[in-house]
C-alpha cells in the first residue's frame, strides 16, 4: 500500500478516459482496470471516482447506460463518446509533454556531476 | 447544442432530484456488491465482505455532495438551502426584519414614484408618432409675435419644418341639449391632426381643407375621455349638433384614447378649427399684434434639419416680421422645443431631477441605515459564524448567507415599495388640483417602473450586504469563541460610525431642505399681492357662452355689478376684464410710450406694464389701496377723456415719484393719449417669484370684454354668498354659466407649483425624519445591548445617572451631533436650487436655521429616549449574576 503514489489533482479524469478507451466499463470495473494498467501504483478513493464519472458525463465525454455486469448484477457502464476520444488524445498529447518536461527538468545537468 | 444539454441536464438534475439521487444511490449500491464480490472470491463469507466493502468505500454521504456539485445542481440546492436558513434567521428577530423591510420599502417607494412622474413628464415624449422630432415654439414671455397673422407667415416663410401647425385654448360653454356646461377645448388648426400623425377612434378629423375662412368650419372632435364621460361612449355622438357658446357645432369625429392634445398637463374636452373662434370670443385672426391669438405652433423638423437650423430659421422669420411690422411685431428670439411641457419644460425638468436626486439620497441613507443594522446583526451572530467556521464551513458559505439574507429582505422591501409606487402613481394619474382647469398628470406605471424599483431594490440589497463582509472575513473563529460575546467595544471609528454620520447627514440635508420650501411657501402665502385676497368672492363670467353680442356686454356687466352690490353684506363690487392679476399666470404687457415719442414702434416703448381693464369700485373691492389722486368712476367711458391708473413702481420708473405722475400723460400703442389720473401700491401680476413689475389700469368702460370677473368684497360666509350671488345672476339670466369661487382658490394655480414642491419636499423630509430616527435609534439601542454589562459594573461602582447615560450614548450623541452639522451645511447650500422653484426659499433664514437645528435635535432625543431608558434600568445585581 505504501508504496502507491497519490494521484495528481486532475489526472483522474484522464485515467478514467484511459481506462474505459479500452472497452465500455461499469464504476468498479473502471477501478481494477485503472490498478490494472498502472501496475497497481496509483491509489484512488473507490468513492472519489464517482464525482470525476458524473463530471465526465455531463461535458458529454462519458456516456452512461445500464446494463448486467459478468457477475451478473446490474451496474451502469460508461463508454467514451467522439469527444471523449478526442480529449483523450489531446490530454494524453499534453500530459507526456508536461511530463517529458518535468523528466528533462528534473534530470541531473552536467554540471551538477 | 452542448449548453443546451447542459442545461436540460442541470433543470433534470434539479427537479428529479430523487430520482437521480436513487440512481446515484443505486450505482454506488451496485460498485459495493461488486466489491464485495471480489472479496468473497478472496475467501470471505458473504456478510463479512458485505461489511469490509462497505468499510472500505467510505461514508457515501460525502460522495454524494461532491456528485451534485459535479453535475451542477449545488448552487440552486445550496441557494434554496441558504434561502431556507436565511428565512429562519430573519423569523427570529422580527423587529430587525421589519425595520429592514420596511425602511427600504419606504426608500423604493419614494424612488419608484418620482421615477414614475420623471418617466411620465421629462423622459416619455407626446404620445403622437415621431414625437420626437417634433418642436414648438414655446408660449411665455417670447411670444409676443404668436399672432395668427404671423403663425401664417412663419409657414410660409420658414423651411425647417415639413409643416407647421398651431393651436389655443378655448374655454367655451358647451351645450349638448340638456346640460350647460363649461368646458376646455384646443381652438387648432385645420391641419392639426395630420401633422400629429394620429387617426381618428371614431368618424372623421378636420383637415386643413375644411377651412374655408372665418367660421367656415364649425365642427368638434371630441376627446376619448370627454365622450366617455359626456356622452357616455354613445356611437351616435357623432353627426350630432351640439351649442358652443350658443353656436352650432357639428361633432365629427372622436380621438384616439391614448391622444391628449399637445400638452402634458392639460387634457382638453374637444378640438375645433381654429377660425372658427371668431363666432365664440370675437378673435380676429387678422391681428397681428395679439399676443394671446396662438398659444403654440410646432410641426416635425424635415429630416437632415438640425435642431441649431430650425432655430436659426425661425429667427429669421422673426427679424423679417419685426421689420416688416414695426409697430406690432417685437423682434424676438424664439425658442423651440420638443412639444408638450411648453416654457414649463426647463423648470419641471430640473425640479424633476432633483427630486430624483434626493430621492437617490434617500434611498442611499436607507442602504447606510439598513448597512449599519447588517453589520450590528453580523457582529451579533460573530460566535455563531465563529462556530460554523470552526465546524468546517467556508467563509464563502457564509458570506453567501449573508448576501442570501440581505437579498431576502431587499426584495421584500422592494415588493412592497413597488406596489406603494403603483397605488400613488395611479392616485396621482388621476389627481384633479384645482377643478376648473383640466389639469392631468400623465403618470402611467408600466413594467419598466416595475424593472425600475427591482434592479434598485437589488442593487441596494447588495450595497448593505457588503457592509458586513470584512468583518466576516477577518473573523477568527479561535479568537472569538474564546473571547465571548460582545467583549470588545474599541474606540476607534468604525464603518458602522461612518455610516451612521452619512446617514444622518443626508437626512438632516433633506430635513432641512423640506424645512426651506414649507417657510417658503408660508412665507408666499403672507406676502403683499397687492390686493387682499380674504373676504374676496370672484365670479367668473364669460358673457360670450351665453350669446351676447359685443354691444351688449357693457350694459348686462353694470346690471350684473349692481344686483350683487345690492346684496346685503356685500362692501365693494369691481370688475376686471378677462382674469385678476395672478390667475392662470394670463397677465398681458402693452407698449406705453412717453407723450413725446413720435414713432410708436415696440423698440422705443418707454415702459411695459401689465394690463388690466378694471370697473370703478374695482380697486375698493380688491383691497388695493390708492396712493394718490383717485380712481375711476362709471364716467371714465369712450366718451369721456382718456384716463389711467398706474401703479407705484410705473410712477417711479417713469417719472421719479408717485406724485410726479399725477396728470402726466402718456401714450398707448394705438395712440391713444391717456391722464394719470390716480396711483395705487404696488403687487404682484402674473407670478409670486417675480420682482417688482410695473403695471397699468385702464377703465373697463372703454375696452369692454365678454369675459370677465367680478370682485366681490363681503365678510359673508363665502357658501352663503357663493349660493345667494348664483341666484341673483341667474334671476338676470338663467342661461349665465358662472364660475363663483373665493379669490384664494383662484391663486391656487400660482401656488400650485410651489404647492406640489413643497409637498414633495415634505415628504422627502417625512421620510428623512423617519429615517434618521431609526439610524439613531438601532445606533444607540445596539450600543446599550453591548455595554450593559460594563454600564452594570459602573453603576456598581456608583457611577451618577448622567455619568451612566453619557457612557451609554455619549457616541451616538457625538456620531448624530457631527451627521446633522454636515448635512445641515450641505442642506442650506442646496436650497439655493430650490429657490429657483419656491418662492422666498432663502437658507439665510434664520428660524429655518433654528428650526432644522431643533428638529435634528428632537429627532435625536426620540431615538434615543428608549435606549436611554434601557441604560439608566441596568440593575447590576442582575446583570452580573447572569454572566
Amino acid at each position: 500500500m505504501t508504496d502507491q503514489a497519490q494521484l495528481l489533482p486532475g489526472t483522474l479524469d484522464l485515467l478514467i478516459l484511459r481506462a474505459v478507451s479500452l472497452g465500455p466499463l461499469h464504476g468498479y470495473g473502471i477501478l481494477l482496470r485503472i490498478g490494472q494498467i498502472s501496475g497497481n501504483a496509483l491509489l484512488i478513493e473507490q468513492g472519489a471516482l464517482y464525482p470525476g464519472l458524473f463530471r465526465l458525463v455531463r461535458q458529454g465525454l462519458l456516456k452512461a447506460s445500464w446494463g448486467t455486469s459478468e457477475n451478473n448484477r446490474r451496474a451502469k457502464f460508461y463508454e467514451l463518446t467522439t469527444a471523449g476520444r478526442k480529449r483523450l488524445l489531446q490530454e494524453t498529447e499534453s500530459w507526456n509533454r508536461l511530463a517529458g518536461a518535468i523528466a528533462t527538468a528534473l534530470a541531473p545537468q552536467p554540471e551538477e556531476v | 447544442m452542448r449548453i443546451v444539454d447542459s442545461l436540460r441536464f442541470r433543470i433534470a438534475a434539479l427537479f428529479q432530484r430523487s430520482q437521480v439521487r436513487a440512481e446515484m444511490e443505486e450505482e454506488l449500491r451496485s460498485h459495493i456488491q461488486h466489491r464485495a464480490d471480489d472479496l468473497e472470491r478472496s475467501g470471505l463469507t458473504r456478510a463479512e465482505a458485505e461489511r469490509r466493502a462497505r468499510i472500505e468505500f467510505g461514508a457515501s454521504e460525502k460522495y454524494h455532495e461532491a456528485i451534485q456539485s459535479a453535475i451542477g445542481a449545488s448552487f440552486v440546492t445550496t441557494w434554496l438551502q441558504d434561502a431556507r436558513f436565511s428565512l429562519r434567521q430573519l423569523r427570529k428577530s422580527p423587529g430587525f426584519t421589519t425595520a429592514a423591510i420596511v425602511t427600504l420599502a419606504l426608500a423604493i417607494c419614494a424612488n419608484a414614484v418620482v421615477f414614475g412622474v420623471m418617466d411620465g413628464l421629462v423622459l416619455r415624449p407626446l404620445n403622437v408618432p415621431k414625437s420626437e422630432n417634433l418642436y414648438g415654439t414655446l408660449y411665455g414671455n417670447n411670444s409676443a409675435w404668436q399672432s395668427y397673422p404671423n403663425f401664417l407667415d412663419l409657414r410660409e416663410r420658414s423651411h425647417s419644418f415639413e409643416e407647421l401647425a398651431a393651436f389655443n385654448f378655448a374655454f367655451v360653454g358647451f351645450d349638448t341639449g340638456k346640460d350647460p356646461a363649461a368646458a376646455t377645448g384646443f381652438a387648432a388648426s385645420g391641419n392639426y391632426f395630420d401633422v400629429l400623425r394620429v387617426q381618428p377612434y371614431l368618424g372623421r378629423f378636420f383637415h386643413a381643407s375644411d377651412e374655408h375662412g372665418i367660421n367656415s368650419a364649425p365642427y368638434v372632435v371630441l376627446t376619448y375621455a370627454y365622450w366617455h364621460s359626456r356622452f357616455h361612449d354613445d356611437q351616435g355622438a357623432v353627426g350630432r349638433i351640439i351649442e358652443v357658446n350658443k353656436h352650432p357645432f357639428t361633432i365629427i369625429g372622436v380621438a384616439p384614447p391614448g391622444f391628449q392634445g399637445t400638452l402634458m398637463f392639460v387634457s382638453p374636452d374637444f378640438f375645433m378649427p381654429m377660425v372658427n373662434q371668431t363666432q365664440l370670443s370675437g378673435w380676429d385672426p387678422n391681428a397681428r399684434g395679439d399676443t394671446g391669438g396662438v398659444f403654440e405652433e410646432f410641426g416635425h423638423l424635415k429630416p437632415g434639419v438640425t435642431f441649431a437650423q430650425a432655430m436659426d430659421d425661425v429667427d429669421a422669420v422673426d427679424a423679417y416680421l419685426a421689420k416688416t411690422y414695426p409697430r406690432e411685431v417685437v423682434a424676438k428670439h424664439t425658442v423651440l422645443a420638443t412639444e408638450g411641457l411648453t416654457s414649463f419644460g426647463p423648470p419641471v425638468r430640473a425640479f424633476v431631477t432633483g427630486l430624483m436626486a434626493l430621492a437617490c439620497l434617500i434611498l442611499l441613507a436607507a442602504c447606510a441605515n439598513l448597512g449599519s443594522l447588517f453589520a450590528a446583526r453580523a457582529a451579533d451572530r460573530s460566535r455563531e459564524v465563529a462556530l460554523r467556521l470552526a465546524l468546517g464551513s467556508s467563509r464563502k458559505r457564509i458570506l453567501r448567507q449573508l448576501f442570501t439574507e440581505a437579498i431576502l429582505v431587499s426584495t421584500a422591501g422592494g415588493a412592497l415599495g413597488v406596489s406603494g409606487s403603483f397605488v400613488l402613481l395611479r392616485r396621482l394619474s388621476t389627481w384633479q388640483p384645482l377643478p376648473a382647469v383640466p389639469i392631468h398628470m400623465p403618470v402611467n406605471p408600466d413594467a419598466k417602473l416595475f424593472v425600475f424599483a427591482l434592479v434598485l431594490a437589488l442593487a441596494s440589497g447588495f450595497l448593505f450586504a457588503l457592509v458586513p463582509v470584512r468583518q466576516v472575513l477577518r473573523a477568527n473563529p479561535y479568537e472569538i469563541v474564546k473571547a465571548g460575546s460582545g467583549a470588545r467595544f474599541s474606540k476607534r471609528l468604525t464603518t458602522r460610525d461612518v455610516l451612521v454620520v452619512i446617514q444622518i447627514a443626508i437626512c438632516a440635508v433633506l430635513v432641512t431642505s423640506s424645512m426651506v420650501a414649507v417657510r417658503g411657501l408660508i412665507l408666499s402665502l403672507h406676502s403683499n399681492f397687492g390686493f387682499e385676497p380674504r373676504n374676496t368672492m370672484t365670479a367668473g363670467v364669460n358673457l360670450a357662452m351665453a350669446g351676447y353680442p359685443t354691444d351688449k356686454v357693457p350694459a348686462m356687466q353694470r346690471r350684473m355689478i349692481d344686483t350683487i352690490a345690492n346684496i346685503p353684506g356685500v362692501e365693494h363690487v369691481g370688475m376686471v376684464n378677462d382674469y385678476p392679476p395672478l390667475v392662470y399666470a394670463s397677465a398681458t404687457r402693452a407698449n406705453v410710450f412717453k407723450e413725446d415719442v413720435s414713432d410708436r414702434k415696440p423698440a422705443n416703448a418707454t415702459i411695459m406694464p401689465y394690463t388690466y381693464s378694471v370697473s370703478p369700485d374695482y380697486f375698493a373691492a380688491a383691497g388695493t389701496s390708492l396712493l394718490a389722486g383717485r380712481g375711476f368712476s362709471w364716467h371714465d367711458d369712450r366718451n369721456a377723456p382718456a384716463v389711467a391708473i398706474v401703479n407705484r413702481d410705473f410712477a417711479i420708473r417713469v417719472f421719479g415719484s408717485v406724485m410726479a405722475a399725477l396728470d402726466r400723460n402718456m401714450t398707448l400703442q394705438d395712440g391713444t393719449r391717456v391722464q394719470i389720473a390716480g396711483v395705487v401700491e404696488d403687487g404682484k401680476y402674473l407670478s409670486l417669484t417675480e420682482t417688482q413689475e410695473p403695471a397699468l389700469f385702464l377703465p373697463s368702460l372703454r375696452t369692454p370684454t365678454a369675459s370677465a370677473y367680478l370682485i366681490v368684497r363681503s365678510h359673508r360666509d363665502p357658501q352663503q354668498l357663493a349660493a345667494t350671488m348664483r341666484l341673483k345672476l341667474r334671476e338676470l339670466d338663467a342661461g349665465l354659466p358662472i364660475d363663483l369661487q373665493t379669490w384664494n382658490t383662484l391663486l391656487g394655480t400660482v401656488l400650485l407649483p410651489s404647492w406640489i414642491a413643497t409637498m414633495a419636499l415634505g415628504v422627502m423630509g417625512f421620510l428623512g425624519a423617519m429615517l434618521s430616527i431609526t439610524g439613531i435609534f438601532g445606533m444607540a439601542a445596539y450600543s446599550v445591548s453591548k455595554r450593559l454589562r460594563e454600564l452594570g459594573i459602573r453603576m456598581a461602582l456608583g457611577a451618577t445617572r448622567t455619568e451612566v447615560l453619557s457612557a451609554a450614548l455619549g457616541r451616538s450623541l457625538k456620531l448624530l451631533a457631527f451627521g446633522s452639522v454636515a448635512g445641515l451645511i450641505a442642506g442650506l447650500l442646496g436650497t439655493r436650487i430650490l429657490a429657483s422653484i419656491v418662492y422666498q426659499a432663502t437658507p439665510r433664514d434664520p428660524l429655518v436655521l433654528a428650526g432644522a437645528v431643533i428638529a435634528m435635535a428632537l429627532l435625536g432625543l426620540l431615538a434615543t429616549w428608549i435606549p436611554a431608558q434601557r441604560a439608566l434600568s441596568v440593575n447590576p445585581l442582575m446583570l452580573l449574576r447572569e454572566e
